[in-house]
């Protein structure tokens, strides 16, 4: 087997063993380098114990246009600690070297990675365990840009699909993904407000109407309660901002990791994961 | 690849909105639909003949345009005594070009920026949206779609840097006269980068009723060419001015580049007239070696920001540094996709004026022509002070003067040290 499909289906394999356990995936997202390299690789470490299915890795950027205020702190903060492409590649594999179940999405934009180079950041990404990518701002319009390099790679490319995208033009986003496809559930930016249950039960069977691949709810998704609705009406709930404010609170006031910030954050995550399984006990 | 040089440079974006490599749409999913819903409803109205009726209309009588040509003689006779000066007593008649202002500073509102926006809410009403809002960095483009907002009964948010909050203090209130909420940005340095990463953020979550009147031609497609189409005029208007004056085309144009708005109205009527050559000047703060300017064509290179493929100011990761200009309109680490595109092709040469040659020039302006010009326009206006004594003197500068200074006294008076 290619290491290409061995990436390729940590992803689609997570899944599926999720299916089969009757229940939907936890996926978290954080910032890398928040607030510090170390702290950060701690958590991310802490992650899988904790409960999260899948990983979310966020590439800070100085001008994150999807973003609300809390991870746009977060990108800053992490800017200040020094956080690079190369950097952000580095902590995945520390985190692989004691961890090779555990999918890993980099989330961010697009220019660090035209900086970084497009093919030898996929190639790259790859070798450091990197399963799958989220380019926030490059849609699948402007996807002959990254896609060849993300595919040659065995890197999935998880797209956005959001409210305002319609049904003429959901086959042509649907089509450009791989591995799962993220569901945007308001048309906003990052923790900014939540979607009702109504209109998620309305939006998740128009989208899987289209497609077989697994839908991951994400923007809004706060509580342990909107974590287990969101992956028993999907197949999984991402959470970023709930956990990057818990994050935040926890510092001092440099801004720094105090000893309890990892514990808060792991804490907060068992919580989360607790309520998704959960779900599951119950249906089953 | 070897790269053809085009047989006209007025045939870009393609359909994708690229101008050769630059350009594109490059946001995220929730807007996507939105940006071709925009592209559609602009090409619906480029077709129809009524909307061009009622925005010429919106030109010639709310406006005011067209815009005069003026003669700048004495600011030409000036530079010719120092072109003089400047080769000691060999043939000092021979040099220092005519130059001529296009007047975009009497438009009403100020600046050129009134062009597009009127063409931009006209847009917004044939789509049906009913809330407006716009980013706006010396606060040119936040009156001018403040005014817009008031003459057609849409609400209007404009979403303006703290730090330029408070150095455009005067434009600040008179968007607020005009009935529009003006919200400060904190994030980043709070300057025009900061102020259209808040837009786009807010347009994201108000797609349904909301039009975004992006001032610049910049953004994604089919922002850049909407907004050069719609400042075209200018140059449209230069052409048959100039013609009618000289009974020739000009041979340099000057703008100041920030977005470039103002510029790709001026040059795109003339792109294929290969004997009108053209420069860009832009904002080179403390100087171009410093690290303290706004020139993304000449310090920065290719990346995306903000739905388009050009030239930003950034580190070598990737990261967007800040930009730094004494004029708060020339303060952004990008430039419209179709100027750097026209930059690689050599079409148009950027250049650079330090705050210290923009602050002379506003002065030599104003005492020489009566006319004190924008921050912004005196970036351009030193460039011409540098090219008209090195031109024959039968040789012709058309400037674009973009805008009027009376909001940047303040800024210039704090400059140079007096106190209002």
């Amino acid at each position: 087997m290619s290491g290409a499909a061995t990436n390729g289906s940590r992803i689609a394999g997570r899944f599926a063993a999720l299916k089969q356990a009757g229940r939907g995936a936890l996926v978290t997202y954080l910032q890398a380098y928040d607030p510090d390299p170390a702290t950060s690789l701690a958590l991310l470490r802490g992650l899988p114990g904790a409960g999260a299915d899948l990983i979310e890795v966020g590439v800070p950027f100085t001008d994150p246009m999807a973003d609300g205020p809390s991870i746009q702190r977060a990108a800053q903060r992490a800017l200040k600690a020094g956080a690079t492409l190369a950097g952000v590649l580095a902590l995945v594999r520390d985190f692989r070297a004691g961890d090779a179940a555990t999918p890993i999405i980099l989330m961010g934009y697009y220019n660090p990675i035209l900086a970084y180079g497009i093919d030898r950041f996929c190639t790259d990404a790859a070798a450091s365990g990197v399963d799958g990518l989220i380019v926030v701002d490059v849609p699948p319009e402007e996807a002959d840009e990254i896609e060849p390099q993300a595919k040659a790679a065995g890197l999935d490319l998880i797209r956005l699909v959001a409210p305002t995208t319609d049904d003429a033009r959901l086959p042509r986003v649907l089509a450009a993904t791989s591995g799962f496809v993220y569901y945007v559930s308001i048309t906003g930016i990052t923790g900014t407000r939540s979607a009702t249950a109504a209109s998620l039960e309305q939006a998740i069977p128009r989208i899987r109407q289209h497609t077989g691949l697994p839908v991951a709810i994400g923007f809004g998704i706060r509580t342990p309660q909107q974590a287990a609705a969101a992956a028993r009406l999907a197949d999984g709930a991402v959470v970023g901002t709930a956990l990057v404010d818990t994050l935040a609170g926890s510092l001092d006031e440099q801004g720094r990791a105090r000893p309890e910030t990892v514990r808060q954050v792991l804490d907060q995550v068992r919580g989360l994961a607790e309520a998704v399984r959960d779900t599951a006990n119950r249906v089953a | 690849m070897n790269q053809l040089r085009p047989n006209s440079f007025r045939l870009s974006p393609d359909a994708r909105g690229r101008f050769g490599p630059f350009g594109g749409r490059f946001v995220a999913e929730t807007l996507m639909p939105l940006i071709l819903e925009v592209e559609q409803a602009y090409e619906a109205a480029k077709r129809d003949p009524a909307f061009d009726t009622e925005w010429r209309r919106l030109l010639t009588h709310y406006v005011g345009r067209p815009s005069p040509l003026w003669y700048a003689g004495r600011l030409t006779e000036h530079l010719r005594q120092e072109a003089g000066k400047g080769r000691g007593a060999a043939a000092p008649e021979a040099h220092g070009a005519k130059i001529y202002f296009k007047r975009e500073e009497l438009n009403h509102t100020g600046a050129h920026k009134i062009n597009a926006v009127l063409g931009q809410i006209l847009l917004a009403k044939r789509m049906g949206k009913t809330r407006i809002i716009a980013e706006t960095g010396a606060g040119q483009h936040g009156v001018a779609t403040a005014t817009a907002c008031a003459l057609f009964d849409l609400p209007c948010t404009v979403f303006m840097g703290a730090t330029d909050v408070e150095r455009q203090q005067p434009n600040v209130f008179r968007m607020k006269l005009l009935g529009a909420e003006v919200m400060p940005v904190t994030s980043g340095a709070a300057t025009l980068k900061d102020a259209m990463n808040e837009a786009l953020r807010h347009w994201v979550a108000n797609v349904e009723d909301t039009y975004y009147c992006i001032g610049t031609v910049a953004g994604p497609h089919p922002y850049p060419v909407m907004v050069r189409d719609f400042q075209c005029v200018i140059g449209e208007e230069t052409r048959e001015q100039v013609l009618a004056a000289e009974g020739r085309l000009p041979d340099a144009l000057v703008c100041a580049v920030g977005g470039g708005s103002s510029a790709m109205g001026l040059f795109f009527p003339f792109l294929d007239d290969a004997g009108v050559a053209m420069y860009g000047v832009e904002a080179a703060g403390r100087g171009l070696d410093t690290a303290e300017h706004a020139a993304s064509l000449n310090r920065g290179r290719p990346g995306v920001l903000h739905g388009n493929r050009t030239y930003l100011l950034q580190d070598a990761h990737g990261q967007i540094t800040e930009a730094h200009s004494i004029s708060a309109g020339l303060d952004y680490p990008g430039i419209g996709p179709e100027h750097s595109w026209l930059h690689e092709q050599g079409r148009v040469q950027y250049v650079g004026a330090t705050d210290a040659e923009a602050l002379d020039a506003f002065q030599l302006c104003s005492r020489l022509e009566g006319i004190i010009p924008a921050l912004e326009s005196a970036h351009g206006l030193a460039q011409v002070i540098k090219l008209a004594p090195t031109m024959p003197r039968d040789s012709i500068i058309v400037l674009n003067l973009s805008g009027r200074g009376d909001k940047d006294i303040f800024t210039v008076a704090q400059h140079l040290g007096v106190k209002l």
